[in-house]
């Protein structure tokens, strides 16, 4: 697999307000990501997780260290604009991030940004409202929607720049369980279908799972970093770190605990049910 | 309750006057606005009146919504149209003091009347009927010979299109701080004017503070989405003019003739 992003000795500290000077909320991340891969950043608030997702694209610039896209590195001032164009940002707030007063002109702003001409706007904005499942909302005004379905208008919005690199920082934060679903279920779609290479920064381990690969981030620090199965299966360390595993995970645990023969890990609420199945056939 | 506000709302639809250029609708809008107070006489502003009603029919957007937009200036409709009652001069048909209800009065009210309803309602076609987007986009292109004088003319419909498209948004975030502050015990509702507008303060400091928020989140999506001001930008949708707004531009300067002829025929009601 080709190396898309990479992160070298990142440390990063917040610009000093009144004169205070404020602690490194990143301390030392070394991480290298894939292209096409579905990479999962979980930790709880203030672990540093989403001000590690705002170096991907630029925003944010390393105080020490490096991040490198595709080659090019975020300082390089020349290439922020190549390098927004390769790693876009969805962020938490769906409301913060539309710009137009309808759906399909919000996804054309990227576009139109880039100087891309009309025809080939219309195209991609279909394309992209299709992707996402909206396509039928494409006339109507942002402001009707779900949170699910503003969330997934955002996404479009930077599926339309065609994007090799998706990074949503916390995305599903503030919907529905519905929402979180909708959302979830376009996001696998990108990876899987079309190729996109996802980092999905968040604190629902259930999200975490559906990832081909999980980063564990705790004051501003990795300390975990592995498949799903691998990550989930060191409930000790998480649990030092004050960080949950999925509920079907944590049942498995104490069921181990208590001296019950159950596999290392289960991931999900079905492999949990056939484990403890067998276990009561026994 | 806040929420009703209908005033600068896109309606989708597939009218002819949905159909027309925003530029177009723009111009004949402002020509439109100086006509319904060229207007002297009652032919004159009926002619100019029927014609708009007759967009508002053409656009085949339910006439609720646009008495709903009428609805939050009906103070001001009605006020000034009371105000007016007491100025003019002609027979005096009632006299109180310095108070004096005059026919020219009566006149001028209804006029004022007429032609602020008038007003409203055409101005709510361009803003029912015009995206948003196309909206700012042709302010933008209409002034843009401006940008010799250097005034910053992408910039200023870029802030237009945000403002818009946040309406609803701080609309609705107004209506949950009242509703967090009355769930705290504040009172809104009774009181003398000054109490209710100290009653406010609590609810408009964190509007305020959200809104600076909402402006950062935003400023940096438009980033990451490569805003870059208005240079190189192209757009999805390219204004052009069309039958539409041949058919709407001579079927204007008929009416706007007919206003000019009715008032050389007709004798001035008010001045």
């Amino acid at each position: 697999m080709k190396e898309f992003i990479k992160v070298k000795d990142l440390y990063f500290k917040y610009e000093e307000e009144d004169g205070q000077e404020s602690d490194f909320a990143l301390r030392g991340i070394d991480l290298t990501i894939n292209k096409g891969e579905f990479v999962a950043v979980v930790g709880h608030n203030g672990s540093g997780k989403s001000t590690l997702a705002k170096h991907f694209n630029a925003i944010y610039l390393p105080t020490t260290g490096d991040v490198t896209v595709d080659g090019m590195n975020t300082k390089d001032d020349d290439r922020v604009f190549d390098i927004r164009k390769k790693v876009g940002l969805v962020l938490q707030n769906p409301d913060n991030q539309i710009v137009a007063g309808v759906v399909e002109e919000d996804v054309a702003f990227g576009c139109e940004n880039l100087g891309v001409p009309p025809a080939e706007i219309r195209h991609r904005v279909d394309e992209a409202l299709k992707a996402v499942d909206m396509y039928e909302y494409r006339q109507h005004s942002p402001d009707k929607l779900s949170g699910g379905q503003k969330q997934r208008v955002a996404i479009a919005g930077i599926i339309a720049m065609e994007p090799e690199c998706i990074v949503l920082d916390e995305p599903t934060a503030m919907l529905d369980p519905r929402g979180r679903d909708e959302v979830m279920e376009t996001i696998t779609k990108l990876n899987r279908e079309n190729g996109i290479t996802i980092i999905l920064i968040t604190h629902y381990m259930e999200e975490a799972v559906l990832a081909d690969r999980v980063v564990m981030v705790d004051q501003g620090r990795i300390f975990l970093d592995g498949t799903p199965r691998e990550v989930f299966s060191r409930v000790e360390l998480l649990k030092q770190h004050r960080l949950d595993v999925p509920q079907a995970t944590e049942l498995n645990y104490k069921l181990r605990g208590c001296g019950f023969d159950v596999p290392d890990s289960v991931l999900s609420e079905e492999e949990c049910i056939e484990a403890i199945m067998k276990l009561i056939k026994g | 309750m806040v929420r009703d506000i209908t005033l600068g709302q896109y309606m989708p639809g597939r009218s002819l006057v949905h159909r027309m250029d925003a530029r177009a609708k723009i111009l004949l809008l402002l020509a439109i606005i100086v006509f319904i107070f060229v207007a002297v006489n009652y032919m004159s502003l009926m002619l100019i009146t029927l014609a708009s009603m007759l967009v508002v029919l053409i656009t085949r957007i339910s006439f609720r919504l646009y008495l709903k937009s009428m609805k939050v200036i009906l103070l001001v409709i009605v006020f000034t149209g009371i105000l007016n009652i007491f100025y003019g001069s002609g027979q005096v048909y009632w006299e109180w003091g310095v108070i004096r209800i005059t026919e020219g009065g009566i006149n001028n009210a209804i006029f004022v009347t007429i032609r602020i309803a008038t007003l409203v309602l055409i101005s709510s076609v361009l803003t029912f009927t015009t995206s948003p987007t196309d909206l700012t986009d042709g302010i933008e292109r209409l002034l843009s010979p401006l940008k010799i004088f250097h005034v910053k003319v992408h910039e200023l419909a870029m802030m237009m299109t945000i403002a818009l498209r946040f309406i609803p948004v701080l609309l609705e975030e107004t209506d949950k701080i009242m509703n967090a502050q009355k769930a705290r015990g504040a009172d809104m509702e009774s009181g003398g004017i000054i109490k209710r507008v100290k009653a406010l303060v609590p609810v408009l400091i964190p509007l305020f503070v959200s809104s600076f928020r909402r402006a950062n989140d935003l400023a940096m999506a438009m980033e990451c989405r490569c805003y870059n001001g208005g240079k190189g930008r192209t757009r999805m949708k390219v204004l052009h003019f069309s039958k539409a707004d041949v058919i709407a531009l001579v079927f204007f300067l008929v009416v706007f003739a007919g206003v000019i002829l009715c008032n050389i025929y007709f004798p001035a009601t008010v001045r």
